[in-house]
């Protein structure tokens, strides 16, 4: 009995992590930016080249900035939730168009539906690289202060939004 | 004569200012190219894990080499970029993990299983050569083995 005892511990330990690999997900990397003040920037807004968007207007609110293009396929995937959410007025949602042509991005909110207060026009990709992006959709929650609470990569799905974002805005919130 | 070899000099070296002129930015280019590539070589890109920076043509690793020469243009050091790039993408960018923290484990680790497991072989072995060492045969096996051994050599010879 007792040879079967090392082995037996061995599998058992090799189960486990291999149990525990099954649920990571390695595409995710945890933003450095976290509990950090959104890097600062300031853009041409997407429909009105005149008018700018910068983070720091938004002091004294809880806001979601989402980072879209009209290229992105999982962005058509989260788009709906995306209005669902901006009609439910809960939190409001900026929008970064992230290396897209303007009159693609106009059109795209054209064909499926503005969620967005007002897009970022970053047609170089340049705040994206503050921001860390590197799978758009990307979303983050920015609280009251200006610091990033939460990033979530890849799509909002329903349950995301109910289980993860949601739950962390209303704490903010208070 | 002296008309002629006036002009062809003044071609030569019209041309040779000519190829001058040009090599200039173009050798620049090519060593900050091989910059770029040596520092992309450490580093992760993040869309397609398995590969460095350099060896991806994935969009996102072609954005960051162009973000990594615009930095070197702007006169950052290879330290320098990689801090800017970990301040933004974190630490797992680095495709050599660096020698702190958590990551100790990575780089002792296999060291410490191969000092574990030699440990183990050596401490078995010791134990085995006891044993068998330590093995003593009674007589009446001692008289077997002989009967045996006997008729084997005895075979052999038939």
């Amino acid at each position: 009995m007792g040879r079967f005892l090392v082995p037996l511990g061995v599998f058992v330990l090799l189960a486990v992590f291999l149990y525990i690999g099954l649920k990571l997900k390695p595409s995710e990397i945890p933003s450095p930016l976290l509990d950090k003040p959104a890097p600062v920037f300031s853009l041409p807004q997407l429909h009105e080249p005149d008018k700018t968007f910068a983070p720091a207007e938004l002091r004294g609110h809880v806001w979601l900035f989402n980072v879209w293009a009209s290229w992105c396929v999982s962005c058509r995937q989260e788009h709906p939730v995306l209005m669902q959410l901006a009609r439910t007025g809960e939190v409001p949602i900026y929008g970064l168009n992230y290396k897209d042509a303007r009159e693609d991005g106009v059109r795209w909110l054209q064909q499926f539906g503005n969620p967005y207060v007002a897009s970022a026009y970053d047609h170089a990709g340049q705040v994206g690289i503050d921001y860390g992006v590197y799978g758009v959709p990307e979303t983050y929650v920015i609280d009251r202060e200006g610091v990033i609470r939460h990033k979530h990569i890849g799509p909002i799905t329903p349950e995301v939004l109910t289980d993860e974002i949601l739950p962390i805005v209303r704490k903010l919130k208070g | 004569m002296k008309r002629l070899i006036l002009v062809w000099l003044l071609l030569v070296s019209g041309t040779l200012a000519c190829v001058a002129k040009e090599a200039a930015p173009v050798m620049g280019d090519a060593v900050m190219q091989e910059r770029v590539m040596k520092l992309s070589g450490e580093l992760r890109c993040l869309v397609c894990q398995g590969q460095s920076l350099a060896d991806s043509h994935s969009d996102f690793a072609i954005d960051m080499r162009n973000k990594i020469m615009a930095l070197m243009n702007q006169g950052m050091s290879d330290q320098e970029v990689k801090e800017f790039l970990v301040d933004r993408y974190g630490e797992f960018i680095l495709y050599k993990p660096p020698f702190s923290g958590v990551t100790t484990l990575v780089w002792l680790g296999p060291l410490v299983l191969f000092v574990l497991g030699a440990g183990v072989l050596f401490f078995n072995l010791k134990r085995r050569r006891k044993t068998v060492t330590e093995a003593s045969l009674s007589p009446e096996e001692l008289t077997r083995v002989h009967s045996l051994l006997n008729k084997e050599s005895g075979d052999k010879h038939a």
